[in-house]
């Protein structure tokens, strides 16, 4: 507990210490968090891996892009649908110059889409791999059409060049330090309902699932329904978290929501330790600083790095730095339990 | 059509895979309290007859109605399970990463819905069950360790236990004590007896040692047919479930397969 409220003491103290630059760099780390923990509530709790949060993030995004692009727009045509021709606002952009609609949406769309998903497979008993390849076609799918629909899109490019939030100017260092603190008050929102769900009989349901998704309907479960109620959770935090992102970077593009990027989330959390929520929060903070740091001086080499952490976990370090931490704890306190069994996740 | 006494009635039974009839027109009717062991030689369909009960496999003709009027024949797994039927297979199934206390907590009696459980919390009657299904099962010392860590006896105990915390009025059990040191087996059947006082229990059972010390009605099934049905003294007598069964391993020791 006193390790938590350090933490949060520290991430409030944070903007006395860090220059503008690198506390908008942290709050967008802070963002990448919450997707972390939102995917290990699916992937390390449950079992199930997404291959396709980059695409609840991205309409996350794309959900507040829409909204701030009006507010710069100032009831004039957002400039890249003028490029494209068109000559008057699409119908469906109208609601998102509310403020309300759009954050609303930003949480709704993704969830909705996540519920959909999950409804068709999870009943069907579509799982594993098999469940994963689908996310990731869910990511192609998404993308094509973000790529392919430009003039209501923004195509390739996405949409950028943002001025105000609700009248406040983007550019200004009080606006990017509220920012700054409103992703910090999120977070922890999420965390502590993380930490509410994981601890609840719910949560052990999850984990069960994970552990045999057969004995828990012949208790009486309906494993669909956990994994249904669940997925659209963790897809409802990664639009959350992306709206946050698309105010502190101020640009959504497909590429920041495709193939990639949904792989990289899913390394946050392997990294960071899948099925502890610090280790997925941790490891979306760590990677993302360690990558900043890394591809400024060698930008070519920040790959490697990245697979070779990558490798290194899965072959060592099932349980991440998290189970690395936990296991040099134990060690030195000799209580370990016997035979302690490793868990089972799908295959990566 | 129900008989008031019975508990679950399975009226001529059919399953196929694939053109493949592994059970054949089987009917079955157990009795309230009944404890019923369902014996055969491999293949003969045992296991399958239990799948079709729990609504694992669904029969391609035939009727399973439990409690006199409710058909499951069409139902999924999991409502089934919440209407009262426990199904134990054989290998031992719990969930090994978390401890025995927490598998024993979400297999209690409860609504299992998802709100539900958001925010469910431990009542103190409940603790007091589990406390005492620990004790039955004899991992109270144990409540915290990882039932992954636990031995094969002791795994199998724990799934008995988790099954009774569900309450349910039928159990069915597949092999309860394949694999299990004689000392196990003798407290495994110890806890079968107390089990039965209350509940229908199906056993699926190759140990005809282990059989034979219960006083109860024994199921012969082969080739997915009912072969004979009747005490252990009826069934030994019985010249063609000696032909196909027992007269290849008289020897109850020879019998102790664990398939």
């Amino acid at each position: 507990m006193a390790g938590y409220a350090a933490a949060a003491v520290a991430l409030f103290a944070a903007p006395m210490f860090l220059s503008d630059f690198r506390l908008n760099l942290l709050a967008k780390f802070l963002a990448f968090a919450i997707v972390a923990l939102g995917l290990d509530l699916i992937w390390g709790y449950t079992g199930i891996l997404s291959l396709g949060h980059g695409i609840f993030f991205g309409i996350g995004a794309y959900a507040m892009a829409m909204y701030l692009k009006l507010e710069a727009s100032g009831g004039r045509l957002p400039d890249f649908m003028g490029w494209s021709g068109l000559k008057e606002l699409p119908l469906f952009w109208q609601p998102f110059s509310s403020f309300g609609f759009a954050v609303a949406m930003g949480i709704v769309m993704p969830a909705l889409l996540a519920l959909f998903l999950g409804f068709f497979t999870f009943r069907n008993r579509i799982r594993g791999v098999y469940f994963t390849i689908l996310t990731q076609a869910l990511v192609i799918i998404t993308t094509t059409l973000l790529v392919g629909q430009q003039a209501f899109t923004g195509g390739t490019n996405g949409v950028t060049g943002f001025s105000k939030i609700l009248g406040a100017s983007l550019a200004s260092p009080d606006t990017k330090r509220m920012l700054y603190f409103v992703t910090v008050l999120v977070l922890i929102a999420v965390f502590v309902a993380c930490r509410y769900i994981v601890g609840s009989r719910f949560g052990k349901v999850l984990r069960a699932i994970r552990d045999g998704e057969n004995r828990v309907r012949f208790i009486g479960y309906n494993p669909a329904m956990y994994q249904m109620v669940i997925f659209t959770l963790s897809a409802a935090f990664a639009g959350i978290a992306g709206m946050l992102f698309v105010l502190h970077v101020g640009i959504i593009s497909p590429s920041m929501m495709g193939i990639v990027p949904s792989i990289e989330m899913v390394l946050w959390v392997a990294i960071g330790g899948r099925g502890t929520l610090i280790g997925a929060a941790m490891g979306a903070v760590l990677l993302n600083w360690a990558k900043s740091e890394f591809s400024t001086s060698y930008p070519e080499g920040w790959t490697y790095f990245l697979g070779a952490m990558f490798v290194i976990v899965v072959v060592f370090l099932p349980n991440g730095l998290t189970g690395l931490l936990g296991k040099i704890k134990l060690g030195k306190k000799r209580r370990v339990t016997k035979n302690e069994p490793t868990i089972e996740y799908p295959a990566m | 059509m129900s008989q008031p006494l019975s508990i679950l009635q399975c009226n001529d039974v059919t399953v196929e895979f694939d053109g493949f009839k592994a059970i054949q027109g089987m009917s079955l009717t157990l009795a309230k309290g009944e404890l019923r062991f369902l014996i055969g030689p491999n293949g003969a369909g045992k296991t399958t007859m239990l799948d079709v009960i729990c609504g694992k496999v669904r029969p391609s003709t035939g009727q399973v109605t439990f409690n006199g009027d409710i058909d499951i024949t069409r139902k999924k797994e999991h409502q089934i399970a919440e209407l009262g039927i426990g199904r134990k297979f054989q290998a031992p199934s719990i969930f090994p990463s978390m401890t025995v206390l927490e598998n024993l907590e979400i297999a209690l009696r409860q609504r299992r819905g998802v709100f539900a459980t958001l925010f469910a919390r431990l009542q103190a009657e409940e603790q007091k069950r589990m406390k005492r299904q620990l004790e039955m099962i004899g991992l109270a010392d144990q409540e915290d360790s990882r039932a992954g860590g636990l031995s094969h006896g002791e795994k199998q105990w724990l799934e008995i236990g988790m099954m009774l915390l569900q309450e349910p009025d039928i159990l069915l059990l597949d092999e309860p004590v394949a694999g299990m040191t004689d000392k196990e087996t003798d407290k495994t059947g110890e806890l079968l007896q107390e089990i039965a006082r209350e509940r229908s229990i199906v056993v699926v059972e190759h140990d005809m040692e282990f059989v034979r010390s219960f006083a109860s009605k024994v199921t012969v099934m082969h080739e997915g047919k009912l072969l004979k049905e009747g005490t252990m003294e009826d069934v030994q007598r019985d010249d063609r479930v000696a032909e196909v069964y027992l007269g290849k391993r008289r020897d109850a020791d020879a019998s102790r397969s664990t398939a």
